[in-house]
């Protein structure tokens, strides 16, 4: 095994583990979380958690 | 304890002060140089002739001006992501004055004629130490606040500034290898690279490009991904293509370099391959645009009256049309026609002033405010005049050099019947006049709406505060 055969089997390894993150970001487990994370940059001007959390109660 | 501690926004004041100060140099130095192509006699002293202020011009532009956009959007989206203020702010501070030095040096010695003779590397060995030094500084800054973060989650957009870190480090390390010249037994500023022949040429345009692909895409993308949500009241369309699209660039960018170099000694395939990874460039940037775009989607109307959402929208477009210019260049039958003719500086200016300048401006327009206590810019209207100036500016640059661009690849091709000829490099030169002179004019336009941009920031600071008390807000949703 030379270190072509490393190269080749580096880049087979590069391909999966995308094709594994593409699986793992589109599987329907990570719907929740990912909304939720999408929420941060919008949630990040509110008055503090407290307050919010009154807010919520109200609605 | 929570409540009293505040945001870190001097630095980000700082840095977002000097982003509209450079982009007036360093756009000025291009419009300078975009003359002296036109008009020769411009050229009248040697350390301000074009081949002096041309790399000086890149520098400021890429590294000044969009450098330190991206240290202040960078500083504040990963406070207010993370709820908590920056790590180390003596550090921060050091980030900011130590840019400014890496700068003003590479002002005095690129016309001076110190150069390395990379593209985008110019600055010669005592900078690129500074360079490393600060650079470090700013991700121990960076990564530090991510890991005092009081979130579970580390937002998308720094995954993309961190990322951004990381590889330019590495490409500055690598590509900066050097031997300095010892002269009369003593230490010179002079250097040579540590590679030679098309290994030095390989090591450089994989460099160039993930300048290109970390530094004015990744970073950028960032910013893109904080603050356009934010000027547009609306979650990003789908985080999980965020995700993919982060991931994607990763995988892909570090190999499409070879494109810069076809039909050179560079082994066939290895010009083939980067090529390929060109081509699947375009999924990733796609996505990646698409998903930037469709996240107005259901607040179309508000593009009607913020010119601030119409600049991030309208450099969404710009990275969209480049990033699908760009692998179309990248093939090498395209490449043949392309290379060394002014397509492939249209080519980059479609993307540097329509999308890295125009995202950047954005943003900054969204920060002033908030870090001189104001609602608002001073005036919106005058946002509005700079909208468009920016956009038929780079409209007019870009048309002309796709058509000089084009006739020029053409002209050099174009043989007689008996094999020879057809033109003279020097006819080539002439008939493109014309289209230099629209540059100037594309330029010069960008340019006036970079100093009513200074004007609207200068008149906002004037009728404001200095904001030091932003409270560190606890995250809505702590678990």
């Amino acid at each position: 095994m030379d270190i072509n055969d490393l190269r080749s089997l580096f880049t087979v390894l590069s391909f999966v583990a995308f094709v594994g993150i593409v699986w793992w970001a589109y599987s329907g487990r990570r719907k929740e979380s990912y909304e939720a994370a999408a929420r941060i940059p919008l949630e990040d001007d509110l008055p503090l958690a407290g307050e919010q959390r009154a807010d919520q109660v109200k609605d | 304890m929570q409540s009293q501690a505040t945001y870190n926004y001097k630095v980000v004041r700082q840095f977002a002060v000097m982003t509209v100060i450079w982009g007036i140099v360093g756009m000025l130095v291009g419009v300078i140089i975009a003359a002296q192509l036109v008009w020769p006699e411009l050229n009248y002293v040697e350390w301000l002739s074009f081949g002096r202020l041309r790399p000086l011009h890149t520098n400021a532009v890429i590294f000044a001006f969009g450098g330190c956009a991206l240290f202040a959007t960078s500083y504040y989206s990963v406070q207010r992501t993370n709820h908590t203020p920056l790590f180390a702010p003596g550090l921060a501070a050091f980030t900011f004055w130590g840019w400014q030095l890496v700068i003003l040096l590479a002002a005095l010695s690129l016309p001076l004629g110190f150069t390395q003779g990379k593209e985008y590397a110019e600055l010669e060995w005592p900078i690129d130490i500074l360079i490393t030094v600060v650079w470090v500084s700013y991700a121990v800054v960076f990564f530090g606040t991510l890991m005092k973060r009081k979130t579970p989650h580390i937002y998308v957009s720094n995954w993309f500034f961190g990322g951004f870190i990381l590889t330019v480090a590495l490409l500055h390390l690598v590509n900066s290898a050097a031997i300095p010249v010892f002269a009369s037994g003593m230490l010179t500023p002079k250097s040579y690279s540590a590679y030679a022949g098309v290994q030095d040429a390989m090591v450089q345009w994989w460099y160039g490009h993930n300048a290109v692909g970390f530094f004015l895409t990744a970073g950028f993308l960032g910013m893109m991904y904080y603050f356009v949500p934010k000027q547009a009241g609306r979650p990003v369309y789908s985080y999980r293509l965020s995700v993919v699209h982060f991931w994607a660039l990763i995988f892909t960018y570090m190999w499409a370099g070879p494109h810069h170099l076809h039909y050179t000694a560079l082994p066939d395939w290895t010009q083939s391959l980067g090529m390929i990874f060109s081509l699947i460039l375009l999924a990733p940037s796609w996505g990646g645009m698409i998903n930037g775009v469709m996240t107005m989607s259901g607040a179309w109307h508000k593009l009607r009256d913020d010119p601030i959402l119409k600049f991030m929208i309208t450099s969404l477009s710009f990275y969209g049309m480049s990033t699908f210019e760009g692998p179309m260049m990248a093939i090498k039958t395209v490449n043949a026609l392309s290379h060394y003719t002014d397509w492939t500086v249209g080519h980059v200016h479609s993307g540097a002033l329509g999308w890295v300048a125009m995202i950047s401006i954005g943003s900054i327009y969204y920060l002033v405010p908030r870090l001189f206590g104001k609602t608002e810019m001073h005036s919106t209207k005058l946002i509005n005049v700079h909208f468009w100036l920016a956009t038929l500016g780079t409209v007019l640059y870009i048309a002309a050099l796709w058509i000089s661009g084009v006739m020029q690849g053409l002209m050099w091709r174009a043989t007689n019947v008996d094999g020879t000829l057809t033109y003279s490099f020097v006819e080539s030169v002439k008939s493109s006049y014309p289209f230099w002179t629209i540059r100037v004019v594309g330029g010069v336009l960008f340019l006036t709406g970079m100093l009513i941009m200074a004007y609207n920031m200068f008149m906002t600071m004037a009728g404001g505060r200095v904001v030091n008390d932003a409270p560190v807000l606890q995250p809505a949703h702590a678990h």
